[in-house]
């Protein structure tokens, strides 16, 4: 009787231990992100928000023909096949590139992937007379593909690209243009109706929107890209500007991710078990110097001198080591680095030396004024950082005033160019750029032609040498030869020292112990399909 | 009283058109360019001015205002530039927001104030008086940014009895418990403001009256104690309105930090985010409705006050 009592009990035990099994196995499993955008990034199929709303709205919900590879964190990440399976430039006419498309791609409504569906994401950025053309797409993404023409349908799975002149560049410029399904659009008739519930072919799926307050997203079991389908079934994302707001939910279990925690938090969450991921990735945070006549940066012995004048390592330490030592425009190890005979370093005495023969020394001393922001998307702790380069310059007898500006005002300034009356006499910006792009990198800022108004070479940077070698990185349509041609490039930058190189970020993340298998790419944006929730 | 109605709502008109002209050309004094909020950095002048095209902000300024006026008595504020959305819809839902956080801060920092100001005024000069002058001067120094921190340090993440940030977990309102624990800690962070000022004022007058003769003759005449509150009461309601009217408007303006501070979504953060983004539609929308929400507010207190004030009436 005994024993069959012991029975009874081990097969009910036995029982609710499999009923418990099951319920798990079944139960979804759900990643809660806190961003630092103000609002929900807009799922028009272009995001705004700067490239935090193509990491959270742009790679989630949709492709581009060309895409970055994230799936490492040791490599640098480059640009891979996305919807467009393999593409080439014409031999004879450099301005025409073809794009093989892939094939069995199906937007999230069921509708094909098809040169139809790419012609018309070309066109609602580029023709005015087609009813999906939109002023608002054009602005988020024309800027980023400053030389594309347009595109015309070859077959149903391949489509020429035009550009006004041979760029090298295009296939990084792709990467921003996403593809939204014609037949959704075709229902909604318009992009704010489209973006109330986008279809894409992403690896998420749309499911809920609240203006400012949430996006819900659930996972796309027939992604094209197996490897690609999320591990979590679904993905919430919530605007949380304030930094310490966001540390807040996620110690109290609202979130389990949080995007750029603060430096001082930081330790507190590695002491309760959170995990702080990071990785160096295309960023940098510079002064871009005006090296246009009768400014003393015209003077290169100048831009050297103060390119050896600030010690990074304190500036790292401000940071809570959260950033690394710039020595240029990329981060050493990159392929785009190059052999620069010039050694960006702490060098005081050669800074003092280097300024003496420039004429500068106590009786002279070089006085100037920069233009800051007090915050801004990328700009770290601006006010905290350039005091400190301040302190450090003072040590070599160099007077630095800041003229302090709110961050749309430093933009706009940044377009206008160091001669137009809004620098008001400032003889540097500090605005943080991302250059995972080599348009992104270096011809918006080294190429002559490009200042104001047609883009930011601020500084009125007018360098034949300079001239020649961005033609020759665009013109490089091998991608051996075109990283050859950057580096090159990039190691006048360096020589040159048009900008003064402090850090680079490192975009660092606070994650719950609950989350697993993400891996930090060194890019702007990251893939959120190898997470997973334990 | 129909003529001071009539004369109070034909006021209104002229203060209208004034809030407007302000509203529409404030942004315009501010530096910056109107589109920021859709251009990234690297987007070029000739970009720029084609869009300002598209957008009518090439047109001269009076004639803009011309049209936004004329979209406004209509009830049309506009598209937001950053979302394409109707700026009637994001500014109906914000102020939705707004209004279950100000019902919320008003109760208790009304019903503290006007509690704790009685005590005061009825125990002028012990230590009870003292110690709620104390509490009130406390209230009012204490900065909104961080009381709101502290309280989640104490209460969501210390205790994780309280959620930290937002409106509820869903993101659509509902009068259940749920939802009623996510407006806890910011209500409490906006109401400390007003009780603060609210004790102050009724303190204020409750002394005072306790000191009229009326009251000693009153007594004299042998009114109870309750009979003498209720003629404090009476005497103290209209200023007591005025005040507690004020800080309603100051509750539905929406505090800017507190909704920051805890990613509530109501008229405050849409306000700091439209500022930020310089989304011109919608900041224009937004403050034009919480002024004109000002105006209608005092035109309602002071036709209550005139109500209850038989003096002003004469007057």
């Amino acid at each position: 009787m005994y024993r069959s009592f012991l029975l009874q009990r081990a097969l009910s035990a036995l029982a609710a231990a499999l009923l418990l099994t099951a319920a798990s196995a079944g139960a979804q499993t759900t990643l809660r992100i806190g961003m630092t955008a103000a609002d929900v990034p807009a799922t028009t199929s272009q995001p705004d928000s700067g490239f935090e709303g193509n990491r959270f709205t742009g790679l989630t919900l949709f492709d581009a023909l060309t895409m970055w590879d994230l799936s490492s964190a040791e490599k640098p990440s480059v640009v891979i096949p996305g919807l467009a399976e393999s593409w080439a430039v014409d031999a004879k006419d450099k301005t025409k590139w073809v794009f093989k498309l892939r094939k069995g791609v199906k937007f999230h409504d069921g509708s094909a992937f098809n040169a139809d569906a790419a012609i018309f994401n070309f066109e609602k950025v580029l023709d005015k007379s087609k009813p999906h053309y939109d002023a608002r797409l054009v602005a988020q993404t024309l800027p980023r593909m400053p030389t594309l023409k347009g595109a015309t349908k070859i077959d149903d799975y391949t489509i020429a690209v035009e550009t006004s002149e041979p760029d090298a560049f295009l296939p990084f410029n792709l990467t921003n243009l996403f593809m939204a399904s014609p037949a959704a659009w075709a229902k909604a008739k318009s992009w704010t109706e489209f973006a109330k519930a986008p279809v894409g072919s992403g690896p998420w799926k749309f499911v809920r929107l609240v203006p400012r307050e949430r996006l819900e997203l659930e996972k796309n079991v027939g992604y094209w890209n197996k490897n690609r389908v999320p591990k979590t079934d679904r993905m919430v994302l919530m605007p949380m500007p304030e930094p310490n707001t966001r540390v807040a939910a996620l110690l109290s279990g609202q979130v389990d991710w949080i995007e750029a925690p603060p430096s001082d938090a930081i330790p507190q969450l590695r002491s309760k078990g959170y995990q702080i991921t990071s990785n160096p990735y295309p960023h940098t945070w510079p002064w871009q110097l005006n090296v246009a006549p009768g400014s003393p940066f015209a003077d290169k012995r100048v831009r050297q001198a103060l390119q050896l004048a600030v010690d990074r390592e304190g500036l790292r330490r401000l940071l809570g080591f959260n950033a690394v030592a710039a020595k240029g425009v990329v981060f050493e190890g990159h392929p785009w680095f190059g052999k620069p005979k010039f050694d960006v370093k702490y060098d005081p005495v050669t800074a003092k030396k280097l300024l003496a023969e420039a004429g500068y020394g106590p009786g002279k001393p070089l006085k100037f004024k920069v233009q800051i922001s007090a915050s801004g998307s990328g700009q770290m702790q601006p006010i905290a950082m350039n005091e400190y380069i301040q302190q450090q310059l003072k040590e070599i007898g160099v007077d630095v005033e800041f003229d302090v500006i709110v961050w749309e005002t430093l933009f706009n300034n940044w377009r206008l160019g160091a001669k137009d009356p809004a620098a008001r006499g400032a003889q540097a910006i500090n605005v943080s750029f991302a250059w995972q792009d080599p348009f992104f990198g270096f011809a918006r800022f080294y190429d002559s032609r490009m200042v104001a108004p047609r883009s930011v070479n601020w500084g009125w940077i007018q360098d034949p040498e300079m001239d020649k070698l961005v033609a020759k990185a665009r013109g490089s349509f091998d991608a051996k030869a075109r990283d050859i041609a950057l580096s090159k490039l990039h190691e006048r930058a360096v020589e040159e020292s048009y900008f003064l190189f402090w850090v680079h970020d490192v975009g660092p993340r606070a994650l719950s112990p609950k989350v697993k298998g993400f891996v930090q790419a060194k890019n702007w944006f990251q893939d959120f399909s190898t997470v997973s929730m334990q | 009283m129909f003529f001071y109605l009539l004369k109070r709502l034909a006021l209104v008109i002229p203060i209208a058109l004034s809030v407007t002209v302000v509203c529409f050309s404030l942004v315009y004094i501010a530096p910056g360019d109107p589109l920021s909020t859709i251009l990234p950095s690297d987007a070029s002048i000739e970009l720029i001015a084609t869009l300002k095209k598209e957008y009518g902000l090439d047109k001269p300024i009076p004639v803009q205002y011309a049209m936004w006026l004329s979209r406004a008595v209509q009830g049309d504020l506009g598209t937001s530039i950053a979302t394409g959305r109707p700026v009637n819809a994001e500014l109906g839902r914000a102020i939705f927001n707004t209004l279950i956080l100000a019902l919320f801060g008003s109760l208790i920092g009304f019903s503290l104030g006007l509690a704790f100001g009685t005590i005061a005024g009825y125990r002028q000069g012990t230590w009870i008086d003292k110690s709620v002058t104390a509490l009130a001067v406390t209230g009012v120094s204490v900065p909104h940014y961080w009381l709101g921190m502290v309280l989640v340090i104490v209460f969501s993440v210390y205790y994780n009895v309280l959620p930290a940030m937002g409106a509820g977990p869903s993101g659509d309102w509902m009068w259940d418990a749920e939802h009623l624990k996510y407006v806890v800690l910011p209500a409490i962070t906006i109401s400390v403001i007003p009780t603060a000022i609210v004790t102050r004022t009724v303190r204020a007058l409750v002394a005072d009256i306790l000191g009229r003769e009326f009251v000693t003759a009153l007594r004299a005449r042998g009114l109870t104690d309750r009979g003498v509150f209720w003629h404090v009461v009476k005497n103290a309601a209209p200023t007591s309105l005025a005040v507690m009217g004020v800080q309603l408007g100051y509750l539905m303006g929406g505090s800017i930090l507190v909704e920051t501070v805890f990613s509530w979504p109501g008229s405050g953060f849409l306000l700091n985010t439209a500022i930020f983004q310089r989304d011109i539609p919608l900041l224009q929308g937004t403050i034009l409705a919480l002024a004109l929400f000002f105006v209608g507010l005092n035109l309602i207190v002071d036709l209550v006050q005139t109500a209850l004030d038989p003096r002003i009436r004469r007057a």
